[in-house]
């Protein structure tokens, strides 16, 4: 969102919200991160940034693009998912003046902290579907970014109800953002479930959500497999 | 070649074709990104019509967006993913944010890692 939206309070209030959820992300990502998971890390911030420029039309005259939290976070969990997402955002707005620097507060809660607590809320309670096999992986990752997409854009609407202009309704614009994020998500589970599936394919122990599973995806490698019934 | 010189070229390779996914959205498929305003811009636009003016766009009329300000850096070089300005170079500008968010993001990643205690998976 640009600057101006929510009033200068409530901006800083988030600003601070969001810079105590990066600090406890940085705490809790080190745990996650490792010689290989570092660089599938960097990769994955760039990745979003990248999908990010793709805006894709979901109505007449309307677009949405991807927000990123439960990519990330199915694929490099969700305390480094949230920094990735939280960097991309500080990148989007220093370099690119896109998304205000005094919302930037704002958007690194709705994106980064609500939309991946959201997504990989979502996909931990889906994890044995997700786990089960591939077209499981791909329902849970679809919905999972899909409801991450949703409750961001509530967000939003919990900030304007905090400190937007008052002279309109809030009944409206929760509304219009509600339906528009119902749309946007159908794409972002889609971009999801096609990355996450594409990196399982090839490297299920790159997945986060994955990782652990005692018997990961069968996957084409072995050319006779007697084992199994 | 032993097994784990190996594994670590598979991983490589794998990186290697990550990062260039990357690029190759932010290089090229970005061009044919939709222009049309996002689903935030469009809930916040609703009441007004966005005129074409000689300075810019101008919005008519009463929406939630007429209250945002111009970005504080809207005159970077690299504003609004342009070079200078120059829409024709998306593409330049995303290579480059995808290379920036990767130095930043993985070198962030790369000090904050584990040492030594490697999982054993």
């Amino acid at each position: 969102m640009s600057d101006g939206l929510i009033n200068a309070p409530v901006s800083a209030v988030f600003g601070a919200v969001a810079v105590a959820g990066m600090a406890a992300a940085m705490a809790g990502a080190r745990r996650d991160l490792d010689d290989r998971t570092a660089p599938m890390a960097g990769l994955v911030a760039a990745f979003v940034f990248a999908t990010q420029m793709l805006n894709f039309p979901i109505l007449p005259g309307v677009s949405g693009h991807l927000l990123g939290g439960a990519l990330a976070a199915i694929l490099v969990g969700p305390w480094v998912g949230a920094l990735c997402v939280g960097i991309v955002l500080v990148v989007q707005a220093l370099v690119f003046a896109d998304g205000g620097l005094t919302a930037l507060g704002a958007n690194i809660t709705n994106m980064a902290l609500i939309g991946v607590c959201a997504g990989y809320g979502v996909a931990v309670l889906l994890r044995r579907l997700a786990r089960r096999n591939r077209p499981g992986l791909l329902a849970v990752c679809f919905v999972a970014a899909f409801v991450n997409t949703v409750v961001a854009s509530g967000g939003f609407i919990l900030q304007f109800a905090l400190g937007g202009d008052p002279a309109f309704s809030l009944g409206a614009v929760a509304g219009s953002v509600l339906g528009l994020h119902c749309l946007i998500g159908i794409g972002e589970g889609l971009i999801t479930a096609l990355t996450v599936g594409a990196v399982a394919s090839v490297r299920p122990d790159l997945v986060h959500l994955l990782r652990g599973t005692a018997r990961p995806l069968e996957l084409r490698t072995v050319p006779a497999a007697p084992k199994e019934a | 070649m032993s097994t784990e010189v190996r594994r670590n070229r598979r991983l490589g390779l794998f990186f290697t074709g990550f990062a260039l996914v990357a690029l190759v959205i932010a290089g090229a498929l970005s061009y044919f990104a939709d222009s049309d305003p996002d689903g935030l811009d469009t809930a916040t636009l609703e009441g007004c019509e966005v005129v074409e003016t000689d300075g810019g766009e101008e919005l008519v009329g009463d929406c939630i967006a007429r209250n945002a300000g111009e970005h504080d850096l809207a005159d970077s070089p690299l504003a609004d993913y342009s070079v200078g300005g120059d829409d024709r170079f998306t593409g330049v500008a995303g290579v480059i944010g995808v290379l920036a968010t990767l130095l930043v993001a993985g070198g962030l990643f790369w000090l904050l890692r584990r040492r030594g205690d490697q999982p054993g998976d």
